[in-house]
């Protein structure tokens, strides 16, 4: 398209950086997502944050069930460096436990979203006529019920079940992983069909299919790699999505039971004490707004480095 | 136009229709009773509650189920909610306006944020005014809308004391003082959502008048010596609006989404907070309700959307 302006400058790029050398595809994204300098400061951020949830609750080690009457509601000091609850739990160790589990819902949800997704539009897209009118039909039927409503329905409806099958825990889990990746798949369904209609007919796929591939393996060997660009930055948003979802749902009471810390539930708790503990909201909401934030960064870096319309 | 309206509207009821088919099947599907609280009452008999449970149809097979209980909700028959013994539909009638304004005066906020600051981003892009709209629009919807409201909460309520932060339907004044209060108290839920909506919107109407602006047509239109803002408003905008419409229409059930938060923080007495509160009293009828009547108002705002889309796009025209 003469005379378009790309949607980022770091999209671009520039004759002279083209060597003779050849570039892997792997490492050229990767020069192209290095151009976008708070992508990679986001990559940074969120590993920190990552390396935090995953080894804090080993060096950091006061239990999340503490219970200190004498420390209620306490500002942030040293003792506890993010201040107590109400019933004088230290904040720090909570939302360390407690991102383990939102981070964890973020990637679990995306990866079940992601898997529906590229199985749906791979299939709409490979295969021509009422099997791709009947898939399309359904994943508009999708896009047009409104998630959150929906996703209260079916926890409110199968709570208890789960809970008695895989307890308490697990069976939240699962159901809210399942649930949130069920109704984000759509996106990527439409992407990876879009995909698949132009790809199928590049003259690569024509030459593998000349020398008798199969359908099968033209797909997994042949579309499908060449497909994945947008894939893997819808995929990133999606984790973003995921936590925001997982945080809303906790906030509304109506995730995670009350011993288990995610960072939307100790906002929920929080809220009815703004007034005198205001630090009790201000670290998870900070830590949900970071993490969603530098998640959001990355896929737009990730955009400029992968999305094949962009590419000059 | 009304034969264009008509056959949209014919379009719609598939979608409607098979938006009550999943969300019958989920509740069919649903392990437990709806009844329940019927079957562990002891003061209901149990031969009391097999008469029930027969006069209810509950011992049909499915379809059967699903095509009386559709044939109810056409007839506006909407049940009986267990919690507050009121009609479900006056209990939805009473609280659906508030929904609607404080979604509708939201959705005007936001487009009010994200037109002009996008198209000005647009027309300077990658100027400094440009980069810094952008950042903002990725902290404006990388903040959660529960995060916000508590911000502003914070922020206005308790530090500054300037706003109220409880929503009440029923203030005593009169006159211009009931419309000072009103006005008030909407401010902060109508933000947190509109300002949410507005950040993603910029991005979609840089990036439509991005697509537009280097096109022949403008190039035209400047050298038949237009002014600039003719060109920008006539010319880009105009033809830029058409993908953004598709894809405001296709955020709309997340504007659901957010109002359902909203309306739970600022307690306000919408159907979305109405929702919250059936949830957690076990009041099913009540929930299968709102939550269809939120996928109503999916498909009715895509209506909208559709109509617009022809009267931005005379190529679509009403056929």
């Amino acid at each position: 398209m003469a005379g378009s302006t790309l949607a980022s400058p770091t999209a671009s790029v520039p004759i002279a950086a083209v060597r003779a050398r050849p570039f892997s595809p792997g490492r050229e994204a990767w020069r192209r997502f290095r151009r976008h300098r708070l992508a990679l400061a986001s990559v940074v951020i969120l590993a920190l944050m990552v390396l935090m949830v995953v080894l804090g609750p080993l060096v950091w080690r006061v239990p999340i069930n503490d219970i200190d009457f004498t420390a209620r509601l306490s500002p942030p000091s040293w003792r506890h460096p993010f201040g107590t609850d109400d019933l004088g739990q230290d904040l720090l160790a909570r939302m360390l436990y407690g991102g383990r589990i939102s981070l964890a819902v973020g990637l679990a949800a995306m990866v079940v979203a992601i898997c529906v997704g590229v199985l749906i539009g791979a299939i709409a897209g490979i295969s021509r006529g009422s099997v791709d009118a009947g898939l399309m039909w359904l994943t508009d039927l999708f896009l047009s019920l409104p998630p959150l409503p929906v996703l209260l329905l079916v926890i409110y409806l199968f709570r208890d079940q789960l809970k008695d099958v895989f307890g308490p825990e697990v069976g939240v889990f699962i159901l809210i992983v399942v649930v949130i990746g069920g109704f984000r798949w759509m996106p990527v369904a439409r992407l990876v069909r879009a995909q698949f209609f132009s790809l199928r007919e590049k003259e690569f796929v024509e030459a593998a299919r000349a020398l008798g591939a199969s359908t099968s393996r033209q797909v997994a060997r042949h579309i499908l790699p060449n497909a994945l660009g947008p894939v893997i930055v819808a995929g990133t948003i999606d984790v973003a999505a995921a936590i925001i979802a997982e945080s809303t749902l906790s906030f509304l009471g109506l995730g995670f039971p009350p011993d288990i810390p995610t960072w939307g539930r100790l906002l929920y708790d929080a809220k009815d004490y703004l007034d005198f503990a205001p630090h009790w909201a201000l670290f998870p909401g900070a830590a949900i707004f970071l993490a969603v934030l530098t998640i959001n960064f990355i896929g737009d870096g990730l955009r400029d480095a992968l999305d094949p319309r962009k590419v000059l | 136009m009304s034969r264009y309206l008509t056959r949209r509207l014919l379009i719609a009821i598939p979608s409607l229709l098979g938006i009550s088919v999943v969300l019958f099947t989920v509740l069919a599907l649903a392990p437990g009773d709806p009844f329940e609280e019927l079957a562990t009452n002891p003061n209901v008999p149990p031969e009391v509650r097999a008469n029930l449970r027969a006069k209810f149809g509950l011992d049909d097979p499915i379809y059967l189920r699903y095509f009386h209980w559709l044939l109810a909700m056409v007839r506006g028959d909407w049940g009986f909610s267990f919690a507050s013994r009121v009609d479900v539909d006056t209990l939805i009638l009473q609280r659906l306006p508030t929904t609607l304004f404080v979604i509708g005066s939201s959705q005007i906020l936001a487009l009010a944020v994200a037109l002009p600051v996008g198209i000005y981003a647009a027309t300077r892009p990658y100027s400094v005014f440009d980069q810094i709209a952008n950042t903002l629009t990725f902290v404006g919807f990388s903040l959660p809308t529960f995060f916000t409201g508590l911000l502003f909460i914070l922020v206005f309520s308790i530090q500054l004391d300037w706003l109220p932060f409880v929503y009440r339907a029923d203030i005593s004044a009169t006159g211009w003082q009931w419309f000072w209060e009103h006005f008030k108290q909407s401010i902060m839920p109508i933000a947190v959502l509109g300002l949410f909506q507005g950040a993603s919107w910029t991005r979609y109407v840089r990036a439509a008048v991005l697509d537009v602006i280097r096109l022949d047509h403008v190039t035209t239109a400047r050298a038949k010596g237009l002014s600039e803002h003719v060109v920008v408003l006539k010319h880009v905008v105009r033809n830029a609006l058409i993908p953004v419409v598709t894809l405001v229409a296709l955020q709309m059930p997340a504007v659901f989404g957010g109002a359902i938060v909203t309306e739970q923080i600022f307690r306000i007495p919408g159907i979305g907070s109405l929702l919250i509160a059936s949830i957690l009293t076990n009041d099913t009828p009540v929930v299968m309700a709102v939550t269809f009547v939120f996928a109503c108002l999916v498909i009715a705002f895509n209506l909208v959307a559709d109509l617009l889309y022809g009267w931005l796009d005379p190529r679509i025209s009403y056929r």
